[in-house]
């Protein structure tokens, strides 16, 4: 754990993410338009223009410890309106999952509900949901969370008792598992 | 010939009924033909991607492989913003990309070559086709309603995804709202984020999202938000009357897709596409509103 940490493989780190993001990081002049528009700034510990100046150090380790890149909703704001195209929700994206890989999770809620949205996406091939939310509630210890809408939707039957199932789930499972097949924790 | 392969996605069979009823109901007035693609999976939106990039480019993949599989020809309409995102995203992979192509197809284990192309229902309604088969079923205006457009992100961004042409002020909603007589406002939040599944994990950190999203609508004198999307509907529709108490607001803005508006103004009884089943009221606006072509007042 935490072998980002030291100063090359953290270096190391950096030109992989930006090999496979494609993004140069001395395009970068930290005008900061990307922070000016993110909706979810506000409760980020780092702006987005932050996390690529870091990334510019080579300080990988700020970025992965970070909560911003679990907060980041992938709205692609911050690259539609960069000056020089630097994709930030790429770098975001992969921060993530490297970030999962040495076990570093900033915000756990978001990390939990990625993993039981998926789990439901192995087990019936299509997102249930209501079991999503049952379930995600649970495990977080939000009991209550959005519960004030139940009644509304069982009585307009907008959800169900019974799970839809699509027919392959073998077919699922499988693209499931061979994606994820080199993504366990080191 | 208003033809598609047909991706409805998971949301339809829950929380986007009203979406689902509105679309049968447009679909049989113009004879949009919509055939569902055969045991269609979850595009993986919006977990995949944060866990993996083949992943979120292959199950996707697998329904696009599905209906070219058909042989067809057809086009594919996707009604969730979110779906249509991914979906366009494989596609642009498979067109752009030919390791990442051989890749997607070794992992989905089908042949997909990426012929046909992927359409949001704001792609198909805008045609000019479409537009002219919706203006001759009209029996009903909503003349004087004024409604904000919301599109949110993934509908128009990426712009080398998408295609979209202004990622800022997109007017096909609009164009298409206004063929029933009510009257798309001028505002400043057409694009921005509604959360999305942040909704559930940060609700805390999200809710302002939703909020900005409300009082810019309500301040530039919109009566209600017409949405093309399950998911960015549910977030509005549902957490409205939370955000008025908890934060003190009085947001008063039923929340529409914008096939409901079309359904409503080709003659549509309130049943019949579930007008009663949204979680803000929504029935009393459109029943002041709706009035049968050619009555003033």
């Amino acid at each position: 754990m935490d072998d980002c940490l030291n100063e090359k493989s953290g270096k190391n780190l950096i030109k992989q993410i930006t090999r496979e993001t494609g993004v140069v990081l001395h395009d970068c002049y930290q005008c900061g338009k990307c922070s000016a528009g993110c909706p979810m700034a506000h409760a980020m510990d780092l702006m987005p223009r932050e996390v690529v100046h870091y990334m510019q150090l080579g300080m990988m380790d700020e970025v992965l410890k970070s909560k911003t890149i679990w907060l980041c909703a992938t709205c692609h704001t911050c690259v539609d309106r960069c000056p020089n195209d630097i994709d930030i929700p790429s770098l975001m994206e992969k921060s993530r999952q490297e970030a999962k890989r040495r076990g570093l999770v900033a915000v756990k809620e978001v990390d939990r509900f990625n993993d039981i949205f998926m789990e439901n996406v192995k087990l019936f091939g299509k997102s249930q949901e209501v079991i999503l939310e049952g379930l995600y509630n649970v495990s977080t210890g939000h009991f209550i969370q959005d519960m004030e809408n139940v009644p509304h939707m069982l009585s307009h039957k907008l959800i169900g008792i019974k799970p839809v199932m699509i027919r392959d789930r073998g077919a699922v499972q499988k693209i499931i598992r061979k994606t994820m097949k080199d993504k366990k924790k080191k | 010939m208003l033809r598609y392969a047909y991706y409805p996605g998971c949301s339809m069979d829950s929380t986007g009924a009203t979406y689902k009823k509105s679309i049968e109901f447009v679909a049989e007035k113009i004879g949009l033909d919509l055939r569902e693609i055969k045991d269609w999976n979850c595009c993986g939106a919006t977990a995949a991607h944060t866990k993996d990039e083949m992943m979120a480019l292959a199950l996707p993949a697998r329904n696009l492989a599905l209906a070219e599989s058909e042989d067809l020809g057809l086009d594919i309409a996707i009604p969730c913003a979110a779906c249509y995102s991914r979906m366009k995203y494989s596609l642009h992979a498979v067109r752009t990309d030919e390791e990442k192509k051989e890749q997607i197809q070794e992992i989905i284990e089908m042949p997909y070559e990426g012929k046909n192309d992927v359409l949001s229902f704001l792609d198909i309604f805008s045609t000019e086709e479409a537009m002219e088969a919706c203006r001759s079923k009209m029996v009903r205006t909503l003349s004087g309603l004024k409604v904000a457009c919301y599109y949110g992100c993934l509908l128009s961004r990426p712009h080398e995804v998408t295609g979209g042409e202004d990622t800022e002020n997109p007017m096909d909603m609009d164009r298409i709202v206004a063929l029933t007589g009510a009257e798309p406002v001028d505002w400043s939040f057409k694009t921005e984020c509604c959360g999305a599944s942040h909704q559930v994990d940060v609700p805390k950190e999200a809710r302002p999202l939703l909020d900005r999203i409300l009082r810019n609508a309500q301040a530039n004198g919109a009566q209600a938000i017409v949405t093309a999307c399950p998911l960015c509907n549910m977030n509005l529709d549902m957490r409205q009357a939370e955000i008025n108490e908890k934060m003190e607001k009085k947001y008063n803005l039923p929340v529409y897709q914008f096939t409901e508006l079309l359904a409503v103004a080709m003659g549509a009884g309130a049943k019949e596409i579930g007008l009663h089943k949204h979680f803000f009221p929504a029935f009393e606006l459109m029943k002041k509103y709706a009035k049968r072509a050619g009555e003033n007042g």
